[in-house]
């Protein structure tokens, strides 16, 4: 039984894993908590929509026994894309005027109202009911003895662990992933040594809201898309963050395979209906045990 | 005119407790700069309650204790309290974010409580039936909303009163100064972790008074009623208004529920029938813009204190 829930938390960490790490990645650079980062997820699970029902009428076929074939990956790059661009049109709009008064709180709260606006946005165009990418029911496979998945989910771990590998090459391996990690570490002297501190956090939103569509489209397809689903997965990613050590981008992904687990295994005590408020108290102990988290630093 | 009158009474008793709520976090975020984004969550725990601990005996959940009124009115700012220490301790030595955080957490959790704790909330059915003080003395529904709106008027009053001559004493000097400049304060022996957790917990049980004066006076409360919208609404009023000033907190009730209702009127005669379900969105996002606006181009409000604000005064500890 325990190691079904285990699967489930997996699929679901991966969600929460790849929002967390683009909140994180936001809190180091752009130094305040993005309450608008669960919208990202959101907006990407409904721009791959579009993308996919775009090509309702092509015949793409299907990976085997995946339920989509070629649009879904295209939307899976278009929504990236756009949600990308959305991020960055909300940052020139509103946190960019805000930056520059240099009040860190009105940061905060005005991603707290941009969330509330872009859910809404998505009311007033999508509709309120919930939407799938695919109609069609997929069956479980016995993939260890006890734990049954279906294929999709399958696909929606391995993509979660090649995106972290890549994203940790990037981070690594190349200029713009060192400069990232140098501005993040310390942003004044980031600015001293040359790098482009304005570039950088445009790239910092442009990698935030690619993971996060992704994980938006992840969530879409195999729970269900909805106008809240971001706003109810905020407080998981946040969870996940500060648990991993709110700035670490390993620990993000760390903090987001615990919580999805804790969610599900909880399922085994507890009401399904509190799955969310498991979140939430693992937050409040580790900021009483350890506010730093698993990963953090000291400050 | 009867009915306009008595929507206007209807009206500005709702504006008054919203004026209340909305003092409750001016203390917070006014003058301490404490981020508390769980308004609708303590609310709500001041609103269930009451509606607990003040209702008649029934089947349908907990409750039934025929508590007398003013005494559940207490009871529910003190259970609004402990629900602010459970929230303060751990968060207010961290920075402001982690306050927002566990502050969302918190109305979310209690939202979850509300929908699915059936034989304590009534769950998404709800409470009804809440009573209401001296409900059966007056002979028609237009009387009784008079006394009412004049029993809240002197509460908001209270409130108000009580909350200027706190933040004119020396505690209130030191909140402001914390609020500043929280090295210089607790460089001349200031606790500013204790002084926060006070301020915290005291906005939080007016919060909660503003919850309970709601579930008596609307008479029936759901999980509905206290969703992250309401959250936005009261900071929509405080930041339009003027943190940092009870009386712009005050003026900040009554413009924005105005703002409110006359766009929820304008949505419902203009939207055809098909978009009726999208009106609430459009309110949201009326609202948000508005708010948006004055976040950028006027921070402090229409009454704001001068020194609500000041760049950069907030850093990581």
């Amino acid at each position: 039984m325990i190691g079904q829930y285990l699967a489930d938390g997996i699929v679901l960490g991966s969600t929460i894993a790849l929002g967390a790490i683009g909140l994180t990645l936001t809190y180091n650079i752009l130094n305040f908590a993005n309450f608008a980062h669960g919208s990202l997820l959101s907006w990407g699970a409904y721009f791959g929509l579009v993308f996919v029902m775009a090509f309702a009428g092509v015949q793409g076929g299907t990976f085997g026994p995946l339920s989509f074939g070629w649009p879904f990956i295209v939307a899976l790059v278009g929504a990236a894309v756009l949600t990308s661009g959305l991020a960055l049109l909300v940052d020139w709009l509103v946190f960019r005027p805000l930056r520059r008064s240099n009040i860190q709180v009105a940061l905060v709260f005005a991603s707290f109202g941009a969330s509330l606006l872009l859910r809404n946005f998505i009311v007033v165009f999508f509709g309120p009911e919930p939407r799938y990418y695919n109609n069609s029911i997929q069956i479980t496979r016995e993939i260890l003895p006890g734990v049954r998945m279906t294929p999709d989910q399958i696909f929606v771990v391995a993509l979660a662990v090649v995106l972290v590998v890549a994203l940790h090459l990037f981070l690594t391996r190349t200029k713009l992933g060192k400069a990232m990690r140098a501005t993040a570490d310390n942003l004044a002297l980031a600015q001293v040594t040359g790098i482009n501190v304005q570039g950088v956090m445009r790239w910092t939103w442009v990698v935030g809201a690619s993971l996060a569509a992704v994980g938006g489209m992840f969530f879409g397809l195999t729970v269900q898309i909805l106008p809240e689903m971001g706003f109810n997965l905020v407080l998981p990613l946040f969870a996940a963050a500060i648990l991993g050590g709110i700035g670490s981008v390993y620990g993000a992904v760390l903090g987001g395979l615990v919580i999805g687990i804790a969610q599900d295994v909880s399922v085994m005590f507890i009401s399904p209906a509190y799955k969310p408020a498991v979140a939430f108290v693992i937050m409040i102990v580790v900021l009483l045990v350890r506010p730093t988290g698993i990963l953090g630093e000291k400050k | 005119m009867s009915g306009v009158i008595s929507y206007l009474v209807f009206f500005l008793i709702l504006a008054a407790i919203y004026g209340i709520v909305s003092l409750g976090l001016n203390l917070q975020w006014g003058y301490t700069g404490l981020f508390n984004i769980g308004v609708a969550g303590f609310f709500a725990v001041g609103a269930y309650t009451y509606a607990i601990l003040a209702s008649s005996p029934t089947t349908n959940h907990l409750g039934g204790f025929d508590v007398p009124i003013p005494l559940s009115m207490i009871a529910a700012m003190i259970v609004t309290g402990i629900a602010a220490l459970i929230i303060g301790f751990p968060t207010l030595r961290l920075r402001d974010d982690y306050l927002a955080i566990a502050t969302i957490g918190i109305a979310f959790s209690i939202q979850l409580v509300a929908m699915n704790m059936q034989w304590l909330t009534g769950g998404t059915q709800g409470l009804y039936n809440i009573p209401q003080p001296l409900a059966n003395t007056f002979e028609s529904n237009f009387d009784y909303n008079l006394f009412f709106l004049a029993m809240v008027l002197i509460v908001l009053l209270v409130v108000y009163i009580a909350l200027e001559r706190m933040v004119h004493s020396p505690w209130g000097r030191v909140l402001m100064a914390i609020r500043e400049d929280e090295t210089a304060a607790s460089s001349v022996g200031k606790n500013a972790f204790s002084y926060r957790l006070q301020s915290f917990v005291i906005g939080s049980m007016i919060m909660g008074l503003g919850g309970a004066f709601y579930a008596c006076f609307i008479k029936y409360i759901s999980p509905q009623d206290f969703q992250p919208v309401l959250t936005f609404q009261i900071w929509a009023m405080l930041i339009i208004g003027g943190s940092g000033n009870n009386r712009g907190a005050i003026l900040g009730a009554l413009l924005v529920w105005m703002l409110w209702s006359g766009s929820g009127t304008l949505v419902q005669s203009i939207l055809p029938a098909s978009l009726q379900v999208k009106g609430g969105a459009f309110q949201i996002i009326l609202i948000g813009l508005v708010l948006m606006v004055t976040l950028i181009f006027k921070p402090k409000g229409i009454m704001g204190n001068r020194r609500a604000i000041i760049p950069g005064a907030k850093q990581a500890p």
